[in-house]
């Protein structure tokens, strides 16, 4: 075909004008494209079924509901090494949840609280608060992780430091607490029979209280200009009545404390080491991006706020909570979602210390034990995936409460 | 025009992915050494020594088929894997054998389509304790916290022990032997569970061994031995008449030292046959006639592997026990090779 360089509109559509029409031109690139994506995708998926057929493994999900066979330390649902792969994967997504959604509080409340710092006056403060961040943020994850399990393992006594006559090491207040190289046991609340539900019922309706309280109080403010100490009366709803009801019950609820038996400490709640060192880490690290997002966040907003808010006499610590703070999350909230997702993505560093999340789990032991490479791995993918977008979507769905309302 | 090279391409790309696995030989004598799997690091068994060179009984395994089949006992490329890297490694073809005290199941063998070529080590699954613990069997470890490594064999077992003997039990998972020793020695668990000749290796690199026992109770068959993938029959033969040469030669008599001597010729037929200089087993596996002599060269017999790297003499210090050959009352016994 020769080239024509007609440029007369009117002699309708010609295929050369797929290339050399500026109109079409991106259309026809995007199309191409696709077509090279899609065939791309389609060679992989082909090339991944004709191995497998080649090593003579068939792609199905069926293992999942045979027998497990293996213990998993810490799980927060009944199992057993009877149960299945399928609630091997329950378990280690639960162990997963967790650790990111502790994660995810204790790393806004470490981030907001450096972040506020390193604006500080104070020199010391600041640079303490800098140190942190820069140290915290250059490092890996996985350094961080494995520094923080080796450093409770190693420094800690061993639960056979707590026995004898003159033993080594003792357990804090009150003997309620024992830290050990293999976890922290602390007491557990324990119910006697029945009560357990007349004291969640208390407990839920103190919560329906406390936010009764807040509506009631910002109604009244923006009424009467008057304030009333919420956080207090909170604070104080959230406990009396559950501690008043238990000792109308006549002591229902009861503290369980560890002791040693054996081996270990049984009874009470045990925080393994590798739980700890796993929320500590991911926390510390994340929080070090997120006091980095809430410094921009408060530099973002104009100096002259403060000043105004100053000249009418607010003190330092209300103007931070009513003016700065709140005009500051519009640009803080966006890169805290992705702060989320980075931190709920790198608890599969888990596995270096043995920490049975997800990974822990279905990516390691029932892969390996069940030898479902390219199934395992889809499924992992596929929830995390899910995990993620859910984190987004959430977190969208925050951002468009807290951004600019234009009216 | 380009449109079809691509497409072209695209297929070729396809076919040579697609082919079959049907001929580890061929690849491994046009790459000139041998990938084979061990662990990372289990002194006695495969681990590295002060000069980098790999040593130890399922190094010698990889060393004797690299021997026999190129010609050269030092032409092994070793890649260190751990329990869960293993399987993959070898299905995925990164590695062309599997020398990893590796337990042979019936799962690993029909399920994971690897075959096992035969048994280098017969052992069980044992406990080691602190010595000042206090326990003298494992029926006494309820409540206890173990070390255990992921994706293995031990895992499984030590779940079924403690589930038939109803006891409770904390598991610490671990990925390798160091970590394992690691954390044992660090107290973070009181037992260390994996096969009785890792913990008597692992026993022998502490520094003061004597603090530690291992438990009377053996709670399981652990066969170990090398392993290849499915589907190359050819080369399956190889890694299992190489090593039934070795425990045949151990039988015969045929040492490092007499082997050459005997190359020339014997009375015996069958040593005449192992040997090549009668016969043409070799032939018959796509390999010249000398191919068991120099893998006998490598590193010597069963018997002399065995007590070069974990024998009674060495700090591991294993008795033969059942790995003694069958007329000495164990249960290694080879094929004929006729």
């Amino acid at each position: 075909m020769t080239a024509i360089t007609d440029t007369q509109p009117d002699e309708g559509f010609r295929l050369s004008q797929l290339i050399y029409d500026t109109r079409y031109r991106s259309l026809t690139i995007q199309i191409i494209a696709l077509i090279l994506v899609l065939s791309g995708l389609g060679w992989l998926i082909r090339n991944a079924v004709r191995n497998l057929e080649a090593a003579g493994q068939d792609f199905n999900f069926g293992f999942l509901s045979n027998t497990s066979g293996y213990d998993i330390g810490q799980h927060l649902i009944e199992y057993s090494s009877q149960s299945t792969h399928l609630d091997a994967t329950i378990v280690g997504l639960l162990n997963t949840l967790l650790v990111a959604v502790l994660g995810c509080i204790a790393c806004t409340i470490i981030g907001v609280f450096m972040g506020v710092l390193r604006l500080s006056p104070n020199w010391i403060v600041r640079n303490i608060a800098r140190v942190y961040v820069e140290v915290f943020r250059n490092v890996p994850t996985l350094l961080w992780i494995i520094l923080v399990f080796a450093v409770l393992t190693e420094s800690t006594p061993a639960p056979r430091a707590f026995r004898g006559e003159d033993p080594a090491a003792s357990m804090l207040f009150f003997d309620s607490v024992a830290i050990t190289n293999r976890g922290i046991y602390v007491p557990a609340i324990t119910f006697e029979e029945g009560t357990a539900t007349i004291l969640t019922i208390v407990f839920l309706l103190s919560l329906v209280a406390i936010w009764g309280v807040r509506r009631w109080a910002k109604a009244r403010q923006a009424a009467t200009g008057e304030t009333f100490p919420v956080l207090w009366t909170g604070l104080a709803l959230f406990f009396v009545p559950v501690l008043l009801v238990n000792f109308i019950l006549g002591g229902a609820m009861g503290l369980e404390r560890p002791e040693l038996a054996g081996f270990n400490f049984s009874g009470g709640v045990q925080l393994r080491s590798t739980f700890i060192a796993l929320w500590l880490a991911l926390s510390l690290y994340t929080g070090a991006f997120v006091a980095e997002n809430v410094r921009a966040g408060i530099l973002a907003v104009s100096k002259g706020q403060t000043e105004a808010a100053a000249s009418l006499g607010l003190r330092p610590n209300r103007i931070m909570n009513l003016v700065v703070l709140p005009q500051a999350l519009r640009v803080i909230v966006p890169p805290m979602i992705s702060n989320y997702l980075n931190l709920t993505k790198n608890s599969s560093l888990a596995i270096a210390i043995g920490y049975q999340d997800l990974v822990g789990t279905l990516g390691n032991i029932t892969r390996n034990q069940t030898g479902r490479e390219m199934e395992t791995v889809l499924l992992l993918m596929l929830i995390y995936v899910t995990i993620s977008l859910t984190i987004s979507f959430f977190g969208n769905l925050y951002n468009r409460s807290v951004t600019l309302k234009e009216r | 025009m380009k449109k079809s090279v691509f497409f072209g391409a695209l297929a070729a790309a396809g076919l040579v992915a697609g082919a079959g696995y049907a001929q580890t030989l061929q690849e491994v004598q046009d790459r000139g050494s041998l990938r084979c799997g061990v662990t990372t690091g289990l002194v006695g068994f495969a681990a590295p020594d002060e000069n980098g060179e790999w040593e130890g009984f399922d190094v010698a395994v990889c060393r004797a088929v690299a021997a026999a089949v190129l010609g050269d006992a030092t032409a092994v490329e070793f890649i260190p894997t751990t329990g869960s890297t293993r399987f993959t490694a070898l299905a995925s073809g990164e590695i062309d054998m599997l020398a990893r005290n590796t337990t042979w199941t019936f799962s690993r063998d029909v399920d994971l389509e690897f075959e096992f070529t035969g048994i280098n080590y017969y052992d069980g699954q044992g406990f080691m304790v602190r010595e000042d613990l206090g326990v003298t069997s494992a029926l006494e470890l309820d409540g206890a916290t173990v070390c255990i490594q992921t994706g293995t064999t031990t895992e499984l077992n030590l779940a079924d022990f403690f589930r038939a003997n109803d006891m409770s039990y904390e598991p610490v998972p671990i990925e390798t032997n160091a970590e394992a020793q690691q954390q044992y020695l660090a107290n973070a668990c009181d037992v260390y569970t994996t096969d009785a000749s890792g913990l008597a290796a692992t026993r022998a690199a502490f520094e003061d061994p004597s603090a530690h026992m291992l438990l009377p109770e053996i709670i399981s068959k652990e066969p170990l031995g090398p392993l290849v993938r499915h589907g190359d029959n050819a080369w399956g033969d190889i890694t299992r008449w190489t090593l039934n040469a070795l425990i045949a030669a151990e039988e015969l008599g045929i040492t490092s030292e007499n082997v050459e001597e005997l190359a020339a010729g014997t009375e015996n037929p069958e040593i005449n046959r192992l040997l090549g200089t009668e016969g043409s087993l070799g032939e018959m596996l796509g390999l010249d006639a000398d191919w068991a002599q120099r893998a006998i060269a490598a590193s010597g017999n069963y018997g002399e592997i065995f007590n070069a790297n974990i024998g009674p003499d060495t700090a591991i210090g294993l008795a033969r026990g059942l790995n003694a050959q069958w007329t000495d009352g164990g249960l290694l016994y080879s094929p004929p090779f006729r």
